[in-house]
């Protein structure tokens, strides 16, 4: 197994798996689908082994074309990388899963052209931005991951995704043009693009450079903010969620995740408590813009009028409560967000396509909150019961656990108080609003008789979609106390940088075949 | 020549970001493209001021930063063109089939004043 | 594993009931009675080991990085509440099999129940408080479930989710509480925190954390003034109520108060808060229930008011009174429970419950009238009977408070008065419902005895009523002493059951209730006619329902006042907060002068062509943006400005970039020119102006800001990586053009991901322009310029000249790519702009045939190609894209690297000749079918 080239194939594989389909989907459409999931499978396989490597501590450093890091190209395999690749696998085996399933408008993936290549394409971009230890190569796996879902987004067309799309699209293309300005004013200031590299030039930057160095770091993240759904730059999100198709918003669900996971890693690699002069800079917006977006998103929730809506508020405030914690800091609370992570990232998806399921068992009123026969009554109530409970933190879910170990890692903070306030207020905002929803769907539904739906019985695919999710969150809070212990290890090494920035900057290329010095001598 | 350059970078930023903030789609991507100008003219920059040293190694010549301008943000920045290029050209297209769907070329996808509902 | 297998029992039994088919009522009710008399029976079999004072536990780590752990532990205070819910768990759903109707789910109910059950089992078994917490939000959940049963039903779904949101903040604040004490005391562990009884109270977090588990506990077991959820939890069936009133859901906000007592208890602030709450919810409940018309309303409140009593009995603080209230607890739930069972049979037998229809029931069912009369007696706390015993008990210890003060006086006479009001509302219940001949209403249903096995549950509890009122030293004696005696977590004060204790003041006080209960009931009767007052307590509901409702209706405004759904605003908050993320700092720092090292480095001179070309270049870039609205003249100065930029690339030593901005500048002016097609050519003024002078204000903002950034930047000295790049180019690199090598090599990866965009967005454009949607382009497709000058004559003949041409150029530029200015991108666009002249001139049908236009496999080869020559290096046992070179001399060009990069910068050719024709022609193919459409 230990065939050092692993860590570039969830990059590779999916690249190469998105041109075969394109090559070959307008001829082969179901030869195509059946690759994509067999992809996502093996994808899912390999990221399992990548965290048991990662699980032992050790820091796996790959450097592309052989060129010694800072100069070439570097990636980078640590816990939280492994982590992101885990649960973007889990995420995209259910979205796909569901796409090949279709509903009574015939299969979702196709009501539109390429679903599968730009599927492929987006995890490539995803899976990559997880790895690079390159701050231009984060921006243009962004840019790979983020063109790839203007193009899911667009899946099966309709005025309301074009609307939707316009904004995403010019939202993120701006947000893309600030990534950039961050990148060229750290590469004018400290004159290097890798992470680890920058993690060792950012603190030694002289008094003079301190001001502009703080301001880079402040507009990364607010561009990391634009992708995490942070206040106030989240308003973009609840309406372009609900626009996508079921499968695609399902794995949007790992899309803000990507910001969660860009400013975890920069505010503890690049301008962590020893960054010099630009330590701690997000201290403390962050937090508090967190907990702003916590209550807003709680709000949202309460007003939404549409099931879809409802569950675009959950992703916002997940990730609040991803960037709360992320904000505070300390080990304890980094590692509750990252325990956090699989929950808010799974239930978000699971939801979305519950939703879509039932939404199609509803005929006219869709997934609007109001009463309208429904058909599986009992099936979708208990499944929409556990993962609301999961979605509200209710116990004994990992969504509870998860808030708990931030309450307990937070005891001791300055803004303790006003945390912990927010955060139970919150979860009780989330309980009113999914029973509030639930009692309507499902109860005021009840005189309907269920023999009379329109739609027919959810096809295989979406069944096992629904059901690998549930699977998924059941297994976190069986498994609650490994994770656990890998989510708290994957904090402490965060904190540390040094693993990290001495695996990168410490990796050693492999002799070159021949030297061709002696071929160019002669001319 | 550097006052020249800031002032250059800040009047397509400036002009970038007003246009950005129209309400017609092919008004924003003029605005994009000019915002995209001013960042790929800022990265290449960052490799600071040199005339006429292009990075293409001489043998004769010590290969040292004062004899060749910056070659890393150069290639910075044709990445960055190849992007901008291929997003400029998407989000026009996604402009025309919008307006095809929708009746209007408006940012929202509907004539201010019309019912808000529509804005799904 | 005994203990394992009793709290698994109810959830086991609840899932083999899922399976059973809906309508299965009897099955799933055998199943449940079962699961019920299994768990006593288990709570039997450990008797022995609990009354020897062992505490059986079992336990297995869930999640150590919280301190949580699933154990389960069993001292006397558990064992006595698992009896407790086991066995009128049992009778339950004994009646709960006849009381519901046939067409009622009957295995919903079940199910439901035994979920129930099994969550209450946990919250009294726990070992671990967090897992306490997690079963405590169960039975809020569970009894959500149970309470909104009839969903058909409002008043059920409202009273459900009022329940649910009481208890479930409750549940929240209960953890908050829990997570403090385990912070305080380093353990969840329960044993740990009963021994740290000290430590805790010594704690600063002493106050909050109190606060916390108290909230829990009181809205949780109905305290004022949390209450209200209470009553309208009514809407549940009867056996769901009796269940929940007397054993059970109330019963484990007690329980908290019990369980935590020797951790939390001992202080002042304990007394205060928990005794003031028991007494307020004692009179309150215990006066309200008096008005009540509704048989399960009067109940409701009665056991308000009993909860209330116990939870001042545990606020006493004193060791006595925790006894009384441990045995108060088992009283309570005996007598209520066959309560509700009775005022069910009567709904059931007479179809109402409004004690202003029924009367005189004795006649027509003497046998319910009966047990319904000893039971409410024991409410009212008749001697020989369980109620008075643990009354006197209560009255006793509220007479005996020391130490003057407020309470030393106000405790013995609200403990009397709220005994009056219990009198006088079990009074009422009975002389209403049974006698009152007076009356002459008509009742729905003509009543008659309910059938045999809806009065067994009423009859056996009936019977412990008596026997522990007659008889407690024998029957309840030493369950009490267990259960106390772990709830005082001390040895037990000296105490007797005896039913006779002297002429005590308590007696005396008994007496003064009696009298005056059954005097203030008739006087009431008599005088003021009950039956008109009506007396539906305000406050608590609807206190609760309006904030709601501000609550959603404030979430409702606020989200529509940010979601305004328009993207000027959106963009305009990016921006801002962009502009302030970069200003911040600066004005943190002060003034900016600082950041120009002191002895300004020499400005690079500059000449006067170079400064009028910037100019141009700045009044381009302003005339775009002041003439926007004339499209097509703005798009020519837009492409002026690019020139201008690429001009400055040329100057400043880029001639890649030059090249590449150039074309890739014709590339996207083309575009825009196709896209106008379908656009109009003018935007049109905006109505809405309110906004331009913020917009004018941030634009100027942002500018000023980069602008200063490049000038730091240019001020700023920086040791870059770059040296190394100009130093390995040719020996390691194989090419003298570094920025190829940079692209191709060092950060071949980039160029990778960069084609992948290029190619996606190809990829998009032909999904969104070669489906349905084409025809539907317009709405009035206004004249399309190649109409206008449709193919002129000189551009054909010289464009078929220009194919081969281009072709040789585009070969040449990509193979000196490595050692000179080209490379596969320029290569690319000059081969695709070539193409779209002779589309222009020949029209689009002209190439497709030439190239059979299927571009987009282009795209997907190269990309392959580009990636295969990555995973080649693989075979070499090298990383991804590492490249390795040979050198041929060819003619005229000169010695070209055969490298690995000149097989990827292939790739990159193909994808971008690819990528760009995809869109050019698909935008042309729409110009053509909408020619033809014409």
């Amino acid at each position: 197994m230990n065939w050092p080239h692993w860590i570039i194939v969830p990059v590779v594989l999916p690249l190469a798996a998105g041109c075969l389909a394109l090559l070959l989907d307008a001829r082969w459409p179901r030869a195509v689908a059946r690759l994509s999931v067999a992809v996502n499978f093996a994808l899912l396989a390999l990221a399992e082994y990548l965290a048991s490597v990662a699980a032992t501590g050790v820091v796996t450093p790959y450097l592309l074309g052989n060129w010694r890091a800072p100069f070439g190209i570097a990636l980078a395999l640590d816990r939280l990388s492994a982590l992101m690749l885990v649960l973007t696998a889990v995420v995209a085996v259910g979205a796909v899963l569901y796409a090949r399933g279709g509903s009574a408008k015939g299969a979702h993936d196709a009501r539109g052209r390429h679903f599968h290549a730009l599927f492929q394409f987006q995890l490539m971009g995803l899976n990559g931005a997880f790895l690079t230890a390159d701050l231009f190569n984060l921006f243009v796996f962004f840019e790979v991951l983020l063109i790839a879902s203007y193009g899911l987004l667009l899946h099966g067309a309709g005025a309301a995704r074009l609307r939707a799309s316009v904004h995403y699209v010019v939202f993120n293309l701006t947000g893309s043009a600030l990534f950039l300005i961050a990148v060229a004013l750290l590469y004018g200031l400290t004159g290097t693009l890798n992470m680890a590299d920058l993690a060792l030039r950012v603190p030694a930057l002289g008094a003079e450079a301190a001001a502009p160095v703080q301001s880079a770091a402040l507009i990364l993240i607010v561009v990391f903010g634009v992708k995490a759904a942070l206040l106030p730059l989240y308003f973009w999100l609840p309406d372009t969620y609900s626009a996508a198709t079921a499968p695609v918003a399902a794995l949007f669900a790992i899309m803000t995740k990507v910001g969660v996971y860009c400013i975890a890693r920069v505010t503890t690699l690049i301008f962590g408590a020893d960054a010099g002069p630009a330590a701690e800079v997000a201290d403390p917006w962050l937090p508090a813009l967190a907990m702003a977006t916590l209550v807003l998103a709680t709000f949202g929730a309460l007003a939404a009028a549409r099931l879809r809506l409802l569950v675009a508020y959950l992703v916002v405030s997940s990730a609040g409560l991803l960037l709360l914690a992320i904000g505070v800091g300390s080990a304890p609370a980094v590692g509750a967000a990252l325990f956090y992570l699989f929950n808010s990232t799974f239930v978000a998806a699971a939801l979305f396509l519950l939703v879509d399921s039932i939404a199609s068992e509803r005929g006219e009123a869709r997934d609007a909150l109001i009463p309208a026969p429904l058909g599986y009554r009992a099936a979708y109530g208990v499944l929409f019961c556990v993962l609301a409970m999961e979605a509200a933190g209710v116990p004994p879910m990992g969504g509870f656990l998860g808030k708990a170990l931030l309450l307990a890692a937070t005891v001791d903070h300055a803004m303790a108080s006003a945390i912990w306030v927010v955060v139970l207020i919150t979860a009780l905002g989330f309980i009113v609003a999914l029973a509030r929803a639930g009692s309507t769907v499902f109860w005021k539904a009840a005189d309907a008789n269920p023999m009379q739906t329109l739609a027919a019985r959810p096809a295989p695919g979406e069944r096992a979609a629904l059901a690998w999710l549930t699977a998924a969150i059941v297994a976190t809070v069986l498994n609650a106390g490994t994770i656990g212990r890998y989510t708290k290890a994957a904090a402490a090494q965060l904190l540390a940088r040094s693993a990290y920035i001495e695996a990168v900057l410490g990796a050693e290329p492999i002799p070159p075949l021949w030297n061709p010095r002696a071929e160019i001598t002669h001319r | 020549m550097e006052a020249l350059l800031a002032v250059f970078v800040g009047v397509l930023t400036g002009t970038g970001v007003y246009l950005l903030l129209r309400a017609r789609t092919f008004d924003v991507v003029i605005g994009l493209t000019l915002l995209s100008y001013a960042v790929n003219v800022t990265i290449f920059l960052t490799g600071r001021i040199t005339v006429a040293k292009p990075p293409i190694i001489d043998p004769t010549v010590a290969s040292t930063l004062a004899d060749y301008a910056d070659p890393l943000p150069q290639a910075l920045v044709l990445t960055a063109i190849v992007i901008s290029f291929a997003m400029t050209a998407l989000l026009l297209v996604i402009a025309l089939v919008a307006r095809a769907a929708t009746g209007t070329d408006h940012v929202d996808g509907e004539e201010p004043g019309a019912d808000p509902e529509a804005s799904g | 594993m005994t203990l394992l297998l009793l709290a698994a029992l109810p959830f086991a039994g609840a899932f083999f009931v899922g399976l059973l088919p809906p309508t299965a009522r009897r099955a799933a009710a055998w199943a449940s009675g079962f699961v019920a008399l299994a768990a006593c029976a288990l709570l039997i079999a450990l008797a022995p080991q609990v009354f020897a004072g062992e505490v059986p536990r079992w336990a297995v780590e869930w999640m150590p990085a919280l301190g949580l752990a699933f154990g389960f532990r069993l001292d006397g205070l558990g064992w006595l509440f698992a009896l407790l819910i086991c066995g009128i768990g049992a009778l339950i759903v004994v009646y709960a099999a006849y009381y519901l109707d046939t067409n009622d789910p009957g295995r919903r109910f079940f199910l439901f129940l035994l979920l129930f059950m099994g969550a209450m089992l946990g919250i009294v078994l726990a070992d671990n408080l967090l897992l306490l917490v997690v079963y405590w939000e169960a039975t809020s959940l569970s009894s959500f479930l149970l309470i909104g049963y009839w969903n058909t039903r409002r008043d059920a779904r409202e009273g459900a989710r009022m329940a649910l949101a009481i208890t479930g903040g409750g549940g929240l604040a209960l953890l908050g509480g829990v997570l403090l004490i385990g912070h305080i005391v380093g353990s969840f562990q329960l044993d740990a925190v009963l021994a740290a009884g000290d430590m805790i109270r010594a704690s600063p977090l002493y106050l909050p954390a109190l606060l916390l588990v108290l909230l829990g506990a009181f809205t949780k077991s109905a305290q004022f003034p949390f209450h209200f959820w209470l009553p309208h939890a009514m809407a549940a069936p009867t056996p769901v109520s009796a269940y929940l009133h007397s054993a059970t859901m109330v019963k484990a906000g007690v329980f908290l108060l019990a369980r935590l007592y020797p951790a939390l208890g001992h202080s002042d602030l304990w007394f205060w808060c928990v005794a003031s709450t028991g007494l307020a919810t004692l009179l309150i409940g215990a006066y309200l229930a008096i008005f009540q018309h509704d048989l399960k309303g009067l109940l409701a409140y009665s056991t308000i008011s009993h909860l209330g009593l116990i939870t001042l009995l545990f606020g006493l603080d004193q060791p006595l009174a925790i006894v009384a209230g441990v045995f108060h607890i088992l009283n309570h739930a005996t007598f209520k429970a066959s309560l509700f069972m009775a005022a069910g049979i009567i709904d059931h037998e007479t179809g109402t419950r409004d004690m202003r229809l029924l009367h005189s029931l004795r006649k027509s069912m003497p046998w319910t009238t009966t047990l319904a009369i000893i039971a409410s007696a024991a409410m009212a706390g008749v001697p020989l009977l369980n109620g008075f015993l643990s009354k006197e008990m209560f009255f006793a210890e509220a007479a005996a408070v020391q130490g003057g003060g407020l309470m030393w006086w106000l405790l013995p006479l609200g403990a009397t008065v709220a005994g009056v009001f219990s009198v006088a509302y079990s009074t009422r219940f009975i002389h209403d419902v049974f006698f009152n001949d007076g009356q002459a209403t008509q009742i729905p249903k003509t009543p008659h005895e309910p059938p045999r096995f809806l009065r067994v549950p009423v009859e056996v509890l009936v019977i412990v009523c008596l026997a522990v009122g007659i008889l407690p030293g024998v029957t309840i004696g030493a369950i009490l002493e267990v259960g106390a005696r772990a709830a005082l977590g001390a040895p037990l004060p000296a105490y007797s059951l005896a039913i006779w204790h002297g002429f005590t003041l308590a007696v005396a006080m008994s007496i003064i209730a009696l009298a005056g209960g059954a005097l203030l009931y008739f006087g009431l009767h008599r005088f003021i006619d009950l039956h008109r007052v009506i007396h539906i307590p305000r406050g608590g509901r609807e206190l609760a329902v309006f904030a709601a409702t501000r609550v959603l209706v404030s979430a409702r405004s606020m989200t529509a006042a940010l979601q305004t759904g328009s993207l000027q605003r959106y963009l305009m908050l990016l921006v801002a907060l962009a502009v302030v993320a970069g200003a911040l700092p600066f004005v943190a720092a002060g003034e900016l002068s600082w950041q120009v090292p002191r002895g300004l480095p020499m400005l690079t001179p500059v000449g006067i062509p170079v400064i009028a070309i910037g100019l141009v270049g700045i009044g381009a870039a302003l005339g775009t943006a002041f003439d926007f609205q004339r499209r097509s003249l703005a798009l020519i100065v837009l492409g002026a400005v690019g020139l201008v930029v690429s001009l400055l690339f040329v100057y400043l030593s880029a001639p890649d970039l030059a090249l590449t901005q150039l074309l890739a500048e014709m590339a996207t002016i083309v575009l825009m020119m196709l896209a106008l097609n379908w656009l109009p050519q003018s935007s049109p003024a905006e109505r809405t102006n309110r906004n331009k002078s913020g917009h004018l204000g941030l634009a100027v903002a942002a500018g000023t800001g980069m602008g200063l950034f490049v000038f730091l930047i240019l001020m700023q000295p920086v040791d870059s990586i770059s040296p190394y790049f100009l130093e390995t180019a040719v020996p390691q690199g194989g090419g003298s053009n570094v920025v190829n090598v940079i692209l191709v090599d060092y950060r071949g990866f980039d160029t990778l991901g960069e084609i992948t965009v290029l190619g996606i967005a190809a990829l998009i454009v032909a999904a969104l322009l070669g489906g349905a949607p084409l025809l539907r382009l317009g709405p009035e497709p206004d004249e399309p310029p190649s109409e206008r000058n449709a193919h002129p004559l000189m551009l054909q003949i010289v464009s078929r000249l220009l194919l081969p041409l281009a072709l040789l150029v585009t070969i040449y530029l990509l193979l000196r790519g490595h050692n000179l200015p080209g490379g596969g991108f320029i290569a690319g666009l000059v081969m695709a702009i070539a193409l779209i002249l002779l589309s222009v001139a020949h029209g689009v049908e002209w190439v497709d045939a030439r190239m059979q236009g299927r571009y987009l496999r282009w795209v997907a080869t190269g990309l392959l190609l580009a990636g295969l020559t990555g995973i080649g290096s693989w075979l070499v046992q090298h990383p991804f894209l590492t490249s390795t070179y040979k050198y041929w001399t060819l003619p005229m060009i000169g010695p070209v690297p055969l490298a690995s990069a000149a097989v990827f910068d292939i790739g990159v050719f193909l994808t971008t000749v690819g990528a760009v024709l995809t869109m050019l022609t698909s935008l042309g193919r729409l110009a053509a079918i909408s020619k033809g459409a014409r």
